[in-house]
């Protein structure tokens, strides 16, 4: 049962056993590769990011880590078990929510998670009063005895995790889980995520959002055209690019041509005629750089402030961005959506 | 608990789910008993004389004839609407949280075709009831009723594995809903409606050779006392075929889903 199992370490530091851990998966569809050798390890009790555009193989590898489907290449193990010798093991310790809410339309909020108890053999008593927590927890006691075709996209979301969370898995993989929510049900989300890995759960997320992988995850991998272009946690990878600077464009190549005089060290921009000064962008920082400029008499056309966020690595490391093609901003190239099936 | 108490809790589990949404939406089983009992009606009262006069008799000799090939072609298409139930599970997202529980694989399927056979069965009696209150007269005994329920209940059991196979090659529940037309078209080719021998040449030979016809002749033998002869083993033996084959099809289909 997998109640009775509960993960030795809840802290989620580096040295707990891994509760999930994968060497070389690899998984091609005809002749398009969509994982090609990708390696995890996941402390039990930590949350795990894997953060990616759509098409990037998030989903491939949760449904390997899940035992929906077989890897061609490569091993991995979920909770102790080998997903391709052990599935059944793994089944116990799991739960998933994926991108489109499982559930039984035809059912009541309160008969879905009484099917999942059943299924769970939990027996009728410790059935009820589980079903009867989640229901309060998620907030859809009041239509507890609605049927779920009649939700909205939130509660279904909800309900769906709820149902997920009959069986207290080990484990939980989560698949884009605020993908098409709004806002509030977002936040919503995130507290959820909180709570369950403060009670010791592990959790797997995959995501197209930069802001959740910040929120969310101790760690974070970026997944690109299936391979891990990155992985550390938020910190770690925003370090692996550039620091704060201050970028200051200049009307003229002279003006340009004194000011890089003037700053020796600054990253320049000849086609632009723009300076990158490092700096934080704090107001002492600034104040000491404008003196220098009118010190040397030299007068900028305008200057922006940039401290790295989560979009400037993910741009910098999948090379996806201004560089390669031109496009500058959030989102990623509009990958066809895999649908494996 | 052993595997195969497992095995057996995971099915009555799924079984009960597809109860309750049968109960839930009785349209869909109703549904499948308004065809037969329509056509049972169409056949006696508007073509009844005519075809009764044909083979001999009048409009009530007919009903007597007409009842047993109803019944089989009401059987045989309300098994059909397992195709739906499965195709409609497997191209929604509850199929994956099934697959990532540690529940016994074969209950989605048990739950399905067992449940499916309950309700045919529901309507195959909801079929007789019209019949006997419409005029037909069986003289079998209690015993023969229930060879002949049994009987009954081979033909769905055969036919629904069938027609899980037809629901999980389905992309979607509307293809899914056309497939059950061909299994309710084939008793018209067959002794259900006028004997076969009544037929041309060509369409006689498949009319005595197709599965419905000596199904029909079963049931007809068991309800009104004609003789069966070999027709009882050949039908037998059809409902095991088409049981063995949409088993073993569903299976393949259903685990090679997963093998991805």
């Amino acid at each position: 049962m997998p109640s009775s199992v509960m993960p030795t370490s809840r802290s989620g530091v580096p040295g707990s056993p891994a509760a999930v851990s994968a060497v070389g998966l690899r998984k091609a569809y005809g002749d398009k590769t969509v994982l090609d050798g990708i390696d995890l390890r996941i402390p039990a009790g930590s949350v795990f990011a894997l953060l990616g555009p759509n098409g990037a193989g998030k989903t491939t590898t949760v449904q390997i880590l899940s035992t929906l489907i077989t890897a061609d290449g490569g091993q991995a193990q979920v909770a102790g078990h080998n997903v391709a010798t052990s599935p059944d093991g793994v089944r116990a310790a799991i739960g998933v929510t994926g991108q489109f809410a499982a559930l039984d339309d035809l059912l009541t909020a309160e008969e879905n998670l009484l099917l999942m108890a059943d299924l769970l053999r939990l027996g009728k008593r410790e059935g009820r009063s589980r079903t009867g927590e989640l229901l309060e927890r998620f907030d859809i006691a009041d239509v507890a005895h609605k049927r779920a075709a009649t939700f909205s996209g939130g509660m279904r979301r909800r309900l769906d995790l709820a149902m997920t969370l009959v069986g207290a898995p080990q484990v939980l993989f989560l698949d884009e889980p605020t993908t098409g929510l709004d806002p509030r049900s977002r936040r919503t989300m995130w507290d959820t995520v909180r709570s369950l890995v403060a009670g010791g759960t592990t959790v797997f997320l995959t995501t197209q959002y930069l802001e959740e992988a910040d929120q969310l995850a101790d760690r974070i991998a970026v997944l690109d055209d299936g391979r891990i272009v990155a992985e550390g946690t938020a910190d770690e990878l925003k370090a692996r690019i550039p620091g704060s600077h201050v970028r200051l464009r200049f009307p003229d190549p002279a003006a340009y041509g004194r000011a890089a005089a003037a700053f020796p060290g600054a990253g320049q921009d000849d086609e632009n005629l723009a300076l990158r000064v490092a700096g934080d962008g704090g107001l002492g920082t600034l104040r000491t750089l404008l003196d220098r400029l009118d010190t040397a008499g030299i007068r900028a056309a305008d200057f922006s402030v940039h401290t790295p966020d989560l979009d400037d690595v993910f741009l910098a490391l999948t090379g996806h961005g201004t560089t390669d093609r031109g496009t500058t901003g959030t989102a990623a190239p509009p990958h066809p959506e895999e649908t494996p099936r | 608990m052993s595997t195969l108490a497992y095995a057996v809790h995971d099915s009555m589990t799924m079984l009960r789910r597809n109860l309750k949404h049968a109960i839930r939406y009785p349209a869909v089983g109703f549904g499948s008993a308004m065809t037969p009992i329509l056509m049972l009606l169409l056949f006696v009262y508007a073509f009844g004389d005519a075809i009764g006069a044909g083979m001999g008799g009048g409009r009530g000799a007919y009903l007597d004839y007409l009842t047993p090939g109803i019944i089989v072609m009401g059987v045989a298409a309300g098994s059909m609407s397992t195709s739906i139930a499965i195709c409609s599970d497997m191209t929604e997202g509850i199929i994956n949280r099934f697959r990532t529980m540690n529940i016994t694989r074969s209950s989605f399927m048990t739950g399905h075709v067992v449940g499916s056979v309950i309700q045919t069965m529901a309507s195959a009696v909801l079929v007789v009831a019209v019949a006997l209150a419409v005029g037909f007269r069986s003289g079998a005994t209690p015993l023969e009723w229930l060879a002949a329920a049994g009987f009954l209940t081979a033909i769905a059991f055969g036919v629904t594995w069938l027609s899980a196979a037809l629901g999980l090659i389905s992309k979607t529940v509307e293809s899914a809903s056309n497939k059950p037309l061909l299994i309710q078209f084939l008793p018209f080719l067959g002794s259900a409606f006028v004997p076969a021998d009544s037929m041309s040449p060509g369409l006689r030979w498949f009319a005595e050779n197709q599965p419905f016809t000596p199904m029909t002749e079963t049931l007809r033998g068991l309800l009104s006392g004609s003789r069966i002869g070999n027709d009882g083993w050949i039908s037998l033996a059809w409902c095991v075929g088409i049981a063995l084959v949409g088993y073993a099809w569903s299976r393949s289909l259903f685990n090679g889903a997963t093998r991805r």
